[in-house]
């Protein structure tokens, strides 16, 4: 905090000192000033990114759980899922916002469809793996009590493999905020992404900053989120957290 | 009812290895007899584990047959319990809900073996600790939690995998006395029938109605010993001339000199 501080005390003097201009780089307090400007409507802006992080992060953690589920039920569908989905991991993904957004027009969903692109590979990945690390001697348990399939998920493999899916969620949540961004970027009307290239044209670069400002709450938030989520839903993992 | 529980007739195994056939056991021929209390003691990978595998039913044999009860055990036999040489506990569960797993997998009512789990982890010290999580239990009683959810069905059968080799000189020589109390050496008719394999032929005297000392790999039973040591084994019983004679003579047969 300390850290934080001395760093924007440094920036401010800086850029007084050094007589720096402040469509290059504005001080923290043209920041400040654009970040509480009243005319500057945030309201909208903020919602529809939000929105967009929010839908991107559900999205990529719902499809990545079921996906890594498929995976580790059954090997068959292992082989046809996975060269597949290292072959779109592969893919630069920002490459194919263009392409969203001629099929889906603009808006709030190919936004978020960008975001979970980015961010739903690492939580397959988790997935699959944290149900596959489960003790040999502990399903040799499950067969001598001739317990079904869904119930050594249910009881072991799933919960065993929490703590995985909830780390693969902390870099989900960051991967959600750039592909929201990154779609605003390549079109759209609203959005903290548009504020930011409307800055381009109009040099007001202190609003640029303000909005970065925004982003960085927004992901901050999501991220803190889930890290009290995993810390509450799986407090046994502490210690490999 | 035969008085077997356990009976091995010619049993091998070989297994299908990417570097080519693995022959763990050769030539198996073994009766347990209901109650007794039978120690495997043998080299490491000598095939001990496989052993305890194929009677319970986990992996089948490529030779031989093997009956527990009377039956050929041809798929997991459900009226075992089994501790391994990990207490493999579930992290995110309690102690007692730990010990009531068997009860959830089999599929039957766990809520009517809450008094018999709580009742078990009395009887070995862990009564105050049924709340907690594994990670906040020392090895030794994160063990001891193993050995009551093992027992929670009341099987006719423990196989246990090297119990006690992850623990400390003290932790085991105290695990021998309570795993001896509960099998019930002071005299009780529902005896359990115990196969025990340690690494440690002291272990193995102390606990044991029988020995069954096994050759390097392949797996094959170079002497089987009957322990006359009277019960209960007490710590004078470990300290007696018969005790090192007997740990002496398993020795030397189990080193070949
Ligand atoms: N699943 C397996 N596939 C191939 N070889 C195995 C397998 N399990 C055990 N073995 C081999 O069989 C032998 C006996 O193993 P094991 O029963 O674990 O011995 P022990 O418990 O006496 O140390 C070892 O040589 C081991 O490498
Ligand atoms: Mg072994």
């Amino acid at each position: 905090m300390a850290l934080f501080v001395g760093l924007i005390v440094v920036w401010q003097l800086a850029v007084s000192l050094l007589n720096i201009r402040e469509y290059l780089l504005p001080s923290p307090m043209a920041v400040l000033r654009a970040f509480i400007e009243p005319e500057t409507q945030w309201w909208p802006h903020l919602w529809v990114t939000t929105l967009e992080i929010i839908g991107a992060f559900v999205l990529a953690g719902g499809v990545g759980v079921a996906l890594g589920v498929a995976i580790a039920w059954s090997p068959r569908l292992a082989s046809a899922l996975v060269p597949f989905l290292v072959l779109v991991n592969t893919l630069p993904k920002v490459a194919v916002a263009p392409l969203f957004l001629l099929w889906l027009g603009y808006g709030i969903v190919p936004n978020m469809l960008i975001g979970a692109l980015i961010g739903f590979f690492p939580v397959v990945i988790n997935t699959a793996v944290g149900l596959s690390q489960v003790d040999p001697e502990m399903l040799d348990l499950g067969r001598v009590f001739s317990a079904p399939k869904w119930k050594i998920f249910a009881k072991i493999r799933l919960p065993n493999a929490l703590p995985y899916i909830l780390s693969a969620l902390k870099i989900t949540a960051t991967s959600a905020v750039v592909g929201a961004i990154v779609g605003e970027f390549v079109a759209s009307q609203k959005g903290l992404g548009y504020v930011i290239i409307t800055t381009q044209s109009s040099m007001n670069t202190p609003l640029a900053f303000g909005a970065l400002v925004w982003v960085s709450i927004v992901g901050l938030a999501l991220y803190g989120a889930v890290v009290a989520i995993a810390r509450w839903a799986a407090p046994w993992a502490e210690a490999t957290q | 009812m035969s008085n077997e529980l356990i009976d091995l007739d010619g049993l091998g195994m070989t297994y299908a290895a990417d570097s080519g056939p693995v022959e763990a056991l050769s030539g198996i021929d073994l009766k347990v007899g209901r109650g007794e209390f039978v120690s495997l003691v043998g080299p490491s990978g000598c095939g001990k584990s496989t052993l305890l595998r194929i009677i319970a039913g986990l992996r089948p044999a490529t030779r031989g047959s093997v009956r527990v009860a009377g039956r050929p055990v041809t798929r997991p036999i459900a009226d075992v319990g089994m501790v391994f040489q990990a207490p493999i506990l579930l992290k995110w569960r309690s102690i007692l809900d730990n010990v009531l797993l068997p009860a959830e997998l089999a599929g039957k009512d766990a809520g009517r073996y809450r008094d018999r789990a709580q009742h078990l982890l009395q009887t070995v010290g862990l009564g105050e600790f049924a709340a907690k999580l594994p990670r906040e239990l020392s090895g030794g009683m994160q063990q001891r939690a193993s050995l009551c959810r093992a027992l929670l069905l009341d099987p006719p059968l423990l196989l246990m995998d090297e119990p006690f080799g992850a623990l400390d000189a003290m932790t085991r020589d105290e695990m021998n006395l309570e795993l001896l109390r509960i099998w019930g050496e002071t005299g009780n008719a529902a005896r359990k029938t115990v196969l025990f394999v340690t690494h440690s032929i002291s272990e193995a005297v102390f606990l044991s109605d029988r020995i069954v000392v096994m050759t390097p790999r392949p797996g094959r039973i170079a002497a089987v010993r009957t322990v006359d040591l009277p019960r209960p084994r007490t710590v004078e019983v470990r300290a007696s001339a018969a005790f090192g004679q007997l740990s002496l003579e398993i020795f030397r047969t189990l080193t070949g000199s």
